[in-house]
């Protein structure tokens, strides 16, 4: 049970929408969300279709405990294929639509062709229907959920939609719920828009009352909030200072990728640092954070609410943005500040809005605007390609100006959407992109914590920090300490991280409370909740078997053992100050070993063993 | 002792918690649109704030009540709403100045906080301390306290 047992389908091209069964029999072998909803897209679409076509689909999922009081049991995942690195996409956003969509009565809602013109879709309980998104079409996030939930006179209503960004063709463009929540990552928002979906609108009343065991339910996952409450990081770090707490200590170690990764330590990391968030301004004595929020059913509440100060040059006579929205986290504070150079916090949280308001990831955003400034002073583009904006690193003018051309699809704004690959490729210097598979690297550079190479390396959406995040062990020590510096044993922790993140992933829960729970602290609330028997070696099995499935489908899509690397700057450029100084990246050391754990060949396609082991499709 | 539910919004993260444990508890269902309490958010100015019925000892939804299906309860002091004798009027809806007395449309009768018979659920399950359930006589006590703390005495040198 906890699942609802039920998908919406919505068949675009013909404006249809109809209920069907869950396949339960596979919610056993993958859960829910991430897992299951890649095993639907792997059963229903051809790797090799365009993402951008009426082929590929895009599936929204919840986990089966989305919607519950398990604490952070909220989240949602957008699966499809990613136009962006062409590879499987899964993006994950917690705020407060898929405990609705839930509540609605729908486990997932799975989007298929192309709607003849624009559309969204509207969910009250078991009814579904696709409304005209005229009105809609071309209007911010911000914007339609104003203009929807005026429509639908409903302030309860959830809404997740597109900005403008998506619309104009940006790579990397996020689908935002509530907000200033996003499945940020690999341009599931482009994939959206590709459809003419604008938004779907959401209201639930029929609640999640179907748990195996209430009473054990209610009993462990009250006991679990207490270990969230009691640790040091979930009780406390987080509430504090957000995912900011990490600024100054990955700046520390030498390992926070500046100026396009051309070094390894930001001179500037405390003026953008939660610290520097709580201080307050000397315009009107307001700190930048004016609270912490959390999402739905969560009892850590990690993110940011801030303002910009009003005399800001971002915010100068544009009284839309003097109130309070979602905040920086430390991804949009190092990719808008840190890797473009820029430390001025306002302009920083400005962009952040932007991104916000009109759906864009702020990570590839930020990290191909830093591209764009090394091309830019290394002279191979010049005014004349950027429209007259100088992309000087450090310059908060060009951060703010290039972020505002994106999120309208403007100008060179348009070009800066393709994402840091095709731009540096444009302009003939592709070892300057610092992607994997396409997609922009987070905020560790993988010369100061090894185990983070491998991670970006072999991640299945191309690079990404939230896939093994082996920062847990090799610098907060958990669950156990490793040395950063060092490759060895590297391969194993990675996929250890990998398989346990897949399962979590896979279950509503949300990712963060891994700093406190493991896989024992997770399993008895399944277990609790779900008919079957739930253990951490069941969820370690589902999350290799998830892990497998989608490297499947990126095999299948074309993608193969070369794209399993970084970019030269990290395994030629060593470090150049810090803890990490003369290290480059292991990766090539680390990958044969890796791949053996795995149980792949050496071109990186699954052995007959592995795919019969884990019960994969052919 | 006679206790009340205490509520401090500067402390309330928006997580919800309160909202599933009083559905769980009333309804036997995670349904935050069945909940007594409701958090509003105020986003523009950051705030989050918890309401729900205070108890009011003159109660307007118990005196407006055709039926008198709205009775003290002795021990607690909340004024319950006795389903078998609601006749579904909505007349205390009307009567109630706050708004946390409400039709529910599936059952045919209104609901509102019962305080959980003197447990109330939303205070158990909120993480942060933004509800509590104190001393009725007292429910300023930690705001003076705190204020006590930041009070200065000139005399003191």
């Amino acid at each position: 049970m906890a699942w609802s047992k039920k998908i919406l389908r919505v068949n675009l091209t013909e404006g249809k929408v109809s209920s069907e069964p869950l396949n339960m029999e596979w919610a056993q072998q993958y859960l829910g969300q991430r897992g299951l909803a890649t095993r639907y897209l792997v059963e229903e679409m051809d790797p090799k279709a365009d993402a951008l076509g009426p082929d590929n689909k895009l599936i929204m999922a919840t986990g089966p405990l989305t919607g519950t009081m398990a604490s952070t049991g909220g989240r949602y995942s957008v699966i499809c294929k990613s136009p962006l690195t062409g590879a499987v996409a899964c993006s994950n956003s917690g705020g407060f639509i898929g405990a609705e969509m839930k509540n609605a009565g729908w486990d997932m809602v799975i989007f298929e062709g192309k709607s003849p013109s624009p559309v969204y879709l509207h969910i009250q309980n078991d009814n579904a229907e696709l409304m005209s998104a005229d009105e809609v079409w071309g209007k911010s996030v911000w914007e339609t959920d104003e203009i929807l939930h005026k429509k639908h006179q409903d302030p309860q209503i959830r809404i997740a939609c597109v900005g403008r960004a998506a619309e104009a063709g940006c790579l990397y463009s996020a689908i935002v719920n509530d907000l200033h929540r996003a499945a940020g990552r690999s341009g599931v928002g482009t994939v959206m828009a590709s459809k003419n979906l604008k938004a779907v609108v959401i209201r639930g009343t029929q609640g999640v009352g179907n748990v195996k065991d209430p009473k054990r339910f209610m009993q462990e996952t009250a006991a679990q909030k207490q270990v969230l409450a009691e640790n040091a990081v979930t009780g406390q770090g987080l509430p504090a200072f957000g995912t900011q707490v990490l600024m100054n200590v990955i700046n520390e170690v030498g390992a926070m990728p500046t100026r396009n990764m051309q070094e390894v330590q930001f001179e500037g990391a405390h003026k953008i640092s939660a610290e520097a968030m709580a201080e307050p301004r000397k315009s009107d004595g307001k700190p930048n954070l004016t609270t912490n929020a959390a999402c739905f059913g969560c009892t850590i509440a990690c993110g940011r609410i801030s303002t910009v100060d009003k005399g800001h040059f971002s915010v100068e006579n544009k009284p839309q943005y003097w109130g309070n929205s979602g905040g920086l986290e430390y991804e949009a504070a190092w990719a808008l500040g840190s890797d473009t150079g820029v430390d001025d916090l306002d302009a920083l949280t400005y962009a952040n809005f932007l991104c916000n308001e009109d759906g864009m990831d702020p990570i590839s955003f930020g990290a191909t605007l830093a591209a764009a400034m090394e091309l830019y002073e290394d002279g191979v583009i010049t005014k004349e390609q950027t429209g007259g904006l100088e992309l000087k690193f450090g310059s908060a003018e060009a951060l703010t100006a290039a972020a505002e051309m994106v999120a309208k699809g403007e100008g060179f704004g348009k070009e800066l959407g393709l994402g840091s690959k095709r731009l540096c490729e444009k302009y003939g210097c592709p070892e300057l992109s610092m992607t994997v598979k396409g997609q922009e690297f987070p905020a560790y550079d993988p010369r100061g914590i090894q185990g983070m190479g491998l991670t970006y390396a072999t991640s299945n959406r191309g690079a990404c920090h939230l896939r093994s995040y082996t920062v847990s062990s090799e610098i907060l020590g958990i669950p156990e300490k490793t040395d950063p510096l060092s490759t060895e044993g590297k391969p194993s922790l990675v996929k250890a991280f990998q398989d346990a993140t897949a399962a979590v992933d896979s279950s509503g829960l949300c990712v963060f409370t891994t700093f406190a729970w493991t896989l024992e602290n997770i399993a008895p609330q399944l277990d609790a909740a779900c008919d079957g028997e739930w253990t951490p070696e069941k969820l370690v099995e589902i999350g290799e078997r998830v892990w497998n499935l989608e490297r499947d489908f990126n095999n299948k899509a074309g993608l193969t053992a070369a794209d399993d690397t970084l970019p030269k700057r990290l395994l030629e450029e060593p470090a150049n100050t810090g803890p990490a100084e003369g290290k480059v990246s292991g990766v090539p050391e680390m990958m044969p070993i890796y791949y053996q754990e795995r149980g792949w060949k050496a071109d990186g396609t699954l052995t007959d063993e592995t795919r019969s082991r884990l019960g994969l499709p052919a | 002792m006679l206790k009340s539910l205490t509520i401090d919004p500067g402390k309330c993260t928006g997580c919800l918690q309160c909202e599933m444990a009083c559905s769980y508890e009333n309804e036997g269902v995670f349904n935050p649109s069945k909940s007594r309490i409701k958090i509003f958010t105020f986003h523009e100015e950051g705030r989050f704030v918890p309401y729900t019925c205070t108890q009011c000892d003159e109660a307007w939804c118990m005196h407006a009540c055709p039926v008198d299906a709205i009775v003290i309860n002795a021990e607690t002091g909340s004024k319950d709403v006795k389903a078998d004798v609601c006749v579904g009027c909505k007349v205390c809806t009307i009567a109630c100045p706050f708004g946390t007395v409400n039709y529910n449309a599936d059952t045919g009768k209104v609901v509102k906080c019962d305080l959980c018979g003197g447990d109330p659920q939303c205070a158990e399950a909120c993480p942060t301390g933004a509800i509590t359930y104190l001393d009725a006589n007292a429910t300023g006590l930690d705001r003076m306290r705190a204020w006590a703390e930041k009070t200065d005495n000139a005399a003191r040198t």
